[in-house]
């Protein structure tokens, strides 16, 4: 079987996969960081979402080989010294979750959305049709808005 | 998924060989069609030949005249781009709706015009600007390139390396997206350069078509009131759970109505 490496949360890791290995079970089987989830399995939902050198991706939709010497960064990667990512505290702060099932796409996919708009301004419209790659089953959708919308000039500085 | 080899390719040589003649391989792109159908085991391959480690395959090139755009060139870099923005703003927005923020970051428009999928959105850019395919042995013409529902002019081991993109005077893009999967329900690029208009619609029918009425009627006035009365016909349209042929063709029309206003902006 091949091997694949890359870093991960900081940490440099390599496994043996199939041709076949999908990122998210390479992060959760290998690595044992099942902090990134699979919902729909069918690139839908989102619920797997890590970012790849910074883009939050699905990772249910990606070969683990594809993923060779990149940089991988999972939810698991975002508090530092046991304090909570901004984002990770705006939806602690606003009750952004309730099953919490998507909460790990949904705190990776808003990073991506506060990434792409640190040079210009963020509106509740634009953050409602950037999450449309990620669903929340409890239709939490409103509160996770606001969360997104409190963490952006936290994160913007 | 069935078991697999994965290849990755330094160059465009390097990978049209690993694919070589057998149908039993072929290119990853993005894969954000490719690895779903794999996953569903709707598709058995031998190897998948990754092309993400060729830098000529990546890139966005504006001058004057055209827009041309490197086959693995993701949609979020083709959405963002300001060069494209300015020259083809309709070509920006049509990218920075397909799919979502995710996949815009994997999926790449040489694998979309390649999987040809009949509600893709890329195909009606290609359609609606007669824009050309350039591939590693040729370059065909967009009107030539999309042959049926997922077959394309593309031949087993042929390769799309870049689309090139005239520059119109006026171009728009509307669909009506699927509200889940985001793909057009029907989508309607149109564009002007003198007196050529073009109207490309995809999603309506089995593979993306030009509608040759209302070309015709808004090559002499552009504007909505000159397709106002053209009744695009249900036959041969798609129908499914989502919609019926006979809501789709009242969707190319209103799509097409649209796309002209904003053009016109």
């Amino acid at each position: 079987m091949p091997t694949v490496s890359m870093t991960v949360n900081g940490k440099k890791t390599s496994a043996e996969v199939e041709g076949r290995t999908l990122l998210v079970q390479y992060l959760r089987e290998k690595l044992g960081l099942t902090g990134t989830h699979v919902g729909c399995d069918t690139s839908q939902c989102g619920a797997c979402t890590v970012h790849i050198n910074g883009l939050p991706i699905k990772s249910c939709t990606i070969l683990a080989q594809q993923c060779e010497g990149q940089n991988v960064l999972t939810i698991e990667g975002l508090a530092k010294d046991g304090k909570l990512h901004p984002m990770q505290e705006a939806f602690r702060e606003n009750h952004a979750l309730q099953c919490g099932f998507c909460t790990p796409g949904m705190v990776m996919a808003s990073i991506g959305i506060v990434d792409r708009h640190r040079k210009d301004s963020l509106d509740e419209k634009t953050v409602r049709h950037e999450l449309e790659g990620n669903l929340c089953r409890c239709t939490g959708y409103h509160n996770i808005v606001k969360a997104i919308l409190a963490a952006y000039p936290v994160m913007k500085g | 998924m069935y078991e697999l080899n994965y290849k990755k390719a330094k160059s465009i040589d390097e990978a049209t060989k690993a694919v070589g003649a057998s149908g039993d391989n072929k290119f990853l792109a993005g894969g954000m069609t490719l690895i779903p159908t794999l996953k569903q085991r709707l598709a058995k391959l031998k190897d998948v030949v990754d092309l993400s480690g060729i830098p000529d395959l990546v890139g966005i090139k504006v001058d004057g005249k055209t827009v041309t755009i490197g086959a693995m060139t993701p949609h979020a870099q083709v959405a963002a781009s300001p060069d494209v923005k300015k020259a083809i703003p309709a070509l920006a927005k049509l990218a920075g709706g397909i799919g979502d923020p995710q996949v815009r970051n994997r999926g790449t428009i040489g694998g979309s015009i390649s999987n040809n999928d009949p509600a893709a959105d890329y195909p009606s850019a290609i359609l609606g600007l007669g824009a050309t395919v350039h591939t590693n042995k040729r370059a065909i013409k967009g009107d030539e390139f999309f042959k049926g529902m997922f077959e394309t002019a593309l031949q087993q081991g042929e390769m799309v390396t870049k689309v090139e993109f005239p520059v119109p005077e006026k171009a728009s893009y509307m669909k009506f997206p699927n509200p889940a999967s985001r793909y057009a329900i029907v989508g309607v690029f149109v564009s002007k350069t003198g007196n050529n208009v073009r109207v490309a619609v995809t999603g309506a029918g089995p593979v993306v078509f030009r509608q040759g009425e209302m070309e015709k009627a808004l090559s002499s006035n552009f504007t909505p009131a000159a397709i106002e009365k053209i009744a695009h016909k249900a036959d041969g349209l798609n129908a499914d759970i989502h919609a019926s042929a006979e809501y789709r063709a009242h969707l190319v029309g209103v799509m097409a109505k649209r796309a002209v206003a904003e053009a016109n902006g």
